[in-house]
């Protein structure tokens, strides 16, 4: 960390986006993790990824539970919407927000711990829901605050830093993701932002549940020889799947491409994901299909990344449940309170 | 691209702008720090051996410094550099006794000066410790030259002109005043072991026009005329003056006049505003002082009646550029301006003159009539005789005279020990961790956003009443404190080991310029194509480092780097570390020639 405010000063020819902002407009306060954090990365990533979308800060919720991870949404996005809930239950309050205020983009950031440990319900039920949100989880695989513990998503067989080896087996919360139903599944590396800042950005325009488990080293506990989420384990063992170019509906620009190299998946919101395929026999809309790679890869002591899995007709909880189109701030009394002959009408149906 | 080797002097040395712009190169973060700090003598004591003359430079100095400083780039206003270098004189303590002392024992050797001004001091101050015997020739009464003749006492007192020129004379300099030399082959004929030229270029240039010759009475060379002025030979002016010219010689006359008496002061410029040769700040204070400045005017003719000039007609000219881009003044078809006035002051130029060296005394003169003189050496193809200053290439300012003066004596220190003058000393460099703890620095790394301070100017009324009232007052302690944390101390340095890197991109996140890329290596301007932030300004080079496992290279743009340590704060490994690179300039003296072999 830094005792020192990022200075104001930016460089002077710095890009700007459609709503002239650079990409520090969408920055928070500094960073207090420890140095070299890939959360912090992560951050970055984040604030790259709304700075090429355009995305109006005020249009952004971002929530969180307890944790390394769950401090970050501080560190972005310093003019949106946040609520930093109880330990692993960002879900149960984001999806509340979401039914609320169907409107807002919803960035719930938690961790291995926040989510694969005290919030694994949480984390089910949100995703089996098919609540609108991108869920980003920062997974280092310890828990970074109490001093390195192996968290639930540590290898087993993996070392921990005073030399202890992980006896437990780990949950893979990809697998659970795509086997709750999430409509959007990817896993990437908090080193590698042009493979992240990509699929952020394809998150973040997907409308259902979408799960990103980034893999991010923590520098204090979990970067030693004998770990498989330090940086150097990550980088041997990275198996990408795919390398994704988000083309958001908004570029005119056509992007050409070597035929037969690139698969253009088209989202609900008219963006496209052009996805160069690394692993030729990878197919990206079978759920089945991508759970069985990645067993026999993660079996390899592979890490598969990239963007796994994509839901070509998504729905949302709004959907399932059939609500009111519009965030209920802005519904008026007319509308709540319909009167009598509504009411009447209503009793009768259920008559 | 190769490995950036910052071992080699010249690369940190030119991200520190303001020194590498500096022909002396001065230190100067290190000593805008000890202003900070309050420690204006050893901020003094910083100038003086590299400068030789704070409280003048510090009034009066060009600052090429200024302009090159970082701050520009990154906000608009650079560092008042130059004023902070007054505030070091103005606030030290008495420094004498942290002078070097007058040599014990004399070498022998006799070094003549032509001319007692910058150049010529400055050679005297390097030598004289050394034991050589200087001797400084002047015409004038007093030292200093062009710094006491053509420079208005009201922007440089007198007293501070014989603090520092007295500083050089007291380490054992004789000063033969009002002894001109009219004869260089005499001068070499008395046997002098080596002989600097720091004559300057003392002939102000005429304007040959109708009406000259009789209206001469009230038109004066502007450098003649201020020298005049600097000896109170002349104490007044007419009501109505015109100055014509567009230099610094030019808004000193104007600026004089103003005080002598003239009530309508015009300073008239053949060509346009922005072109004027003159530094911004003099123009604005000439301005400030109700002096219009009226330009694309080309004087026509001297009006007179009776032998008493009237005043000056002019043509309208406008500029037009041909393909090549260059500048061509064309008549603009409008009809002549006429100007009455009572007095003409002429600052179109200074010119070199060298009546008093024969040409048959061992001195080749080039095609424009000047000495062949080495740049880097400083000598002419005379073996014992040196040039520096205005004298050597002709009209440029005091610091590039006293970075002359430190290289003749260089070169005539080195020359009387039997070495070979074309044979430079290195720098000497000092490169050190400012590391203090985690996040402790040994300078302040904080990023102040204020704009520019203002230096106090003494009442307008009260100043122009008094040719002799400095107009500006200085920086007071707190403004000083104020401006020097502006300073960026590009001096540290960002130092990159690609060995303890491990690709954590923390300082990637942190930087807040965006000058840090990891990415695959390629030819330089392919490179600056994929930084992370556009990197269109060459002049500010790339800092690459292989040797990462990822085999990407570390880029670093030098150009906008704050030197807020970030980056270091950042790096979990201590793969950056901030250092500071001390580059101090090899005097005459043992340091500037290499080591003998003992005879064993």
């Amino acid at each position: 960390m830094t005792y020192l405010a990022k200075p104001k000063f930016h460089h002077p020819e710095l890009p700007k986006n459609a709503l002239g902002y650079t990409h520090r407009d969408y920055e928070g306060s500094v960073s207090t993790l420890c140095a070299g954090c890939g959360h912090d990365s992560i951050t970055a990533a984040i604030i790259q990824a709304c700075f090429e979308l355009s995305i109006e800060p005020h249009r952004v919720a971002k929530i969180s539970g307890i944790g390394c991870s769950s401090k970050t949404p501080t560190y972005f996005l310093g003019n949106s919407h946040g609520f930093n809930s109880v330990h692993g239950r960002m879900p149960s309050v984001l999806t509340g927000a979401n039914l609320a205020n169907r409107d807002l983009i919803y960035l719930g950031v938690s961790g291995d711990g926040d989510s694969a440990s005290i919030g694994l319900g949480q984390f089910a039920h949100c995703l089996r829901r098919g609540v609108n949100m991108v869920y980003i989880v920062e997974n280092n695989g310890v828990y970074g605050l109490t001093k390195g513990q192996f968290s639930a998503t540590a290898d087993r067989g993996s070392k921990s830093k005073r030399g202890f080896i992980n006896t437990d087996n780990s949950i893979d919360l990809v697998a659970m993701a795509l086997q709750l139903g999430a409509s959007f599944v990817a896993r990437s590396f908090s080193g590698d932002k042009h493979q992240l800042v990509p699929i952020i950005k394809a998150a973040i325009a997907h409308k259902g549940a979408a799960f990103i488990d980034v893999i991010s080293p923590c520098v204090a506990f979990n970067n030693h020889a004998g770990s498989t989420k330090s940086f150097d384990f990550v980088r041997e063992h990275n198996e990408a799947v795919n390398r994704l170019d988000f083309i958001s509906s908004r570029m005119p620009i056509e992007v050409k491409y070597e035929p037969g190299t690139v698969e253009v998946v088209e989202q609900h919101d008219g963006s496209k994901l052009a996805l160069r395929k690394l692993a030729a026999d990878y197919e990206l809309h079978d759920r089945t299909a991508a759970l069985g790679f990645l067993q026999h890869h993660a079996a390899k002591g592979q890490i598969v990344t990239g963007l796994l899995y994509v839901e070509q007709e998504p729905e949302d909880l709004h959907a399932h449940l059939r609500t009111v189109d519009s965030p209920l701030n802005a519904l008026d009394e007319k509308e709540l309170c319909p009167g009598q002959a509504a009411l009447d009408k209503f009793n009768a149906s259920l008559r | 691209m190769k490995n950036t080797d910052i071992s080699a002097p010249d690369y940190f040395h030119k991200v520190v702008d303001c020194q590498w712009a500096c022909p002396a190169h001065t230190p100067v973060p290190e000593y805008i720090r000890l202003i900070a700090h309050g420690r204006y003598s050893d901020a003094y004591m910083i100038n003086w051996r590299s400068n030789v003359f704070p409280g003048i430079l510090g009034r009066t100095c060009d600052r090429p410094c200024e302009p090159a400083c970082r701050r520009v780039r990154v906000e608009k206003e650079p560092v008042a550099i130059c004023r902070l270098k007054r505030v070091a004189a103005d606030y030290k303590d008495d420094i004498r006794d942290r002078l070097p002392k007058p040599a014990a024992k004399k070498n022998g050797k006799r070094i003549a000066l032509v001319g007692g001004g910058p150049a010529s001091l400055t050679v005297a101050r390097d030598l004289a410790p050394l034991g050589y015997q200087c001797v400084v020739f002047d015409g004038d009464p007093k030292a200093g030259g062009m710094i006491r003749t053509q420079i208005p006492k009201f922007r440089l007192p007198d007293s501070v002109i014989d603090e520092e020129c007295g500083y050089i004379l007291d380490l054992g300099v004789e000063f033969r005043a009002g002894k001109r030399i009219d004869s260089l082959k005499s001068l070499i004929a008395e046997g002098w072991d080596a002989i600097f030229v720091g004559s300057g270029a003392p002939r102000g240039r005429d304007l040959d026009i109708p009406g000259r010759k009789e209206a001469a009475k009230n038109i004066h060379i502007g450098i003649d005329w201020l020298s005049s002025v600097s000896f109170e030979h002349i104490s007044k002016i007419g009501k109505r003056v015109v100055v014509l010219g567009g230099g610094n010689t030019a808004m000193d006359c104007c600026r004089s006049a103003r005080r002598l008496g003239g009530e309508k002061v015009d300073v008239v410029v053949r060509s346009g505003f922005e072109e004027m040769k003159a530094s911004p700040w003099e123009k604005e204070d000439a301005m400030h002082e109700g002096i219009p400045i009226h330009n694309y005017l080309v004087p026509k003719e001297f009006t007179h009646e009776n032998g008493r000039l009237t005043g000056i007609t002019f043509e309208k000219v406008k500029a037009e550029y041909d393909a090549k881009g260059r500048r061509k003044l064309v008549p603009a078809g409008e009809p002549d301006q006429h100007f009455p006035c009572d007095d003409v002051l002429v600052a179109v130029g200074q010119e070199n003159a060298f009546p008093w060296i024969e040409r048959d005394a061992g001195i080749e003169f080039d095609q424009w009539n000047m000495p062949k003189v080495n740049t880097q050496t400083m000598a002419s193809t005379h073996p014992k005789v040196f040039f520096g200053g205005d004298a050597a290439f002709g009209p440029k300012n005091i610091i590039w005279a006293v970075a002359h003066g430190h290289e003749a004596a260089v070169s005539i220190d080195k020359m009387l020990n039997g070495e070979d003058i074309t044979d430079r000393p290195l720098p000497a460099v000092e490169v050190m961790s400012q590391k203090m703890g985690i996040h402790e620095w040994s300078y302040d790394n904080e990023i102040a956003l204020d704009k520019r301070y203002k230096v106090p100017h003494r009442d307008k009324v009260v100043a122009l009443k008094d040719i002799k009232a400095e107009v500006e007052l200085g920086f007071d302690e707190q403004l000083a404190f104020a401006e020097a944390g502006r300073c960026l101390n590009c001096d540290v340095q960002t130092v990159f080991s690609a060995q303890l890197c491990i690709e954590c991109d923390a300082c990637v996140d942190i930087c807040p310029m965006d000058c840090i890329t990891f990415t695959p290596n390629g030819e330089e301007a392919d490179l600056r194509k994929r930084l992370n932030a556009p990197s269109h300004n060459l002049t500010q080079d790339l800092y690459v480092q292989d040797g990462l496992k990822t085999g990407r290279v570390m880029v670093k743009d030098e150009d906008v780097c704050l030197h807020c340590g970030l980056c270091a704060e950042r790096c979990p490994t201590g793969a950056w570390d901030m250092q500071k690179f001390l580059l101090d300039m090899t005097h005459a003296g043992t340091s500037c020639r290499p080591p003998r072999r003992s005879a064993a």
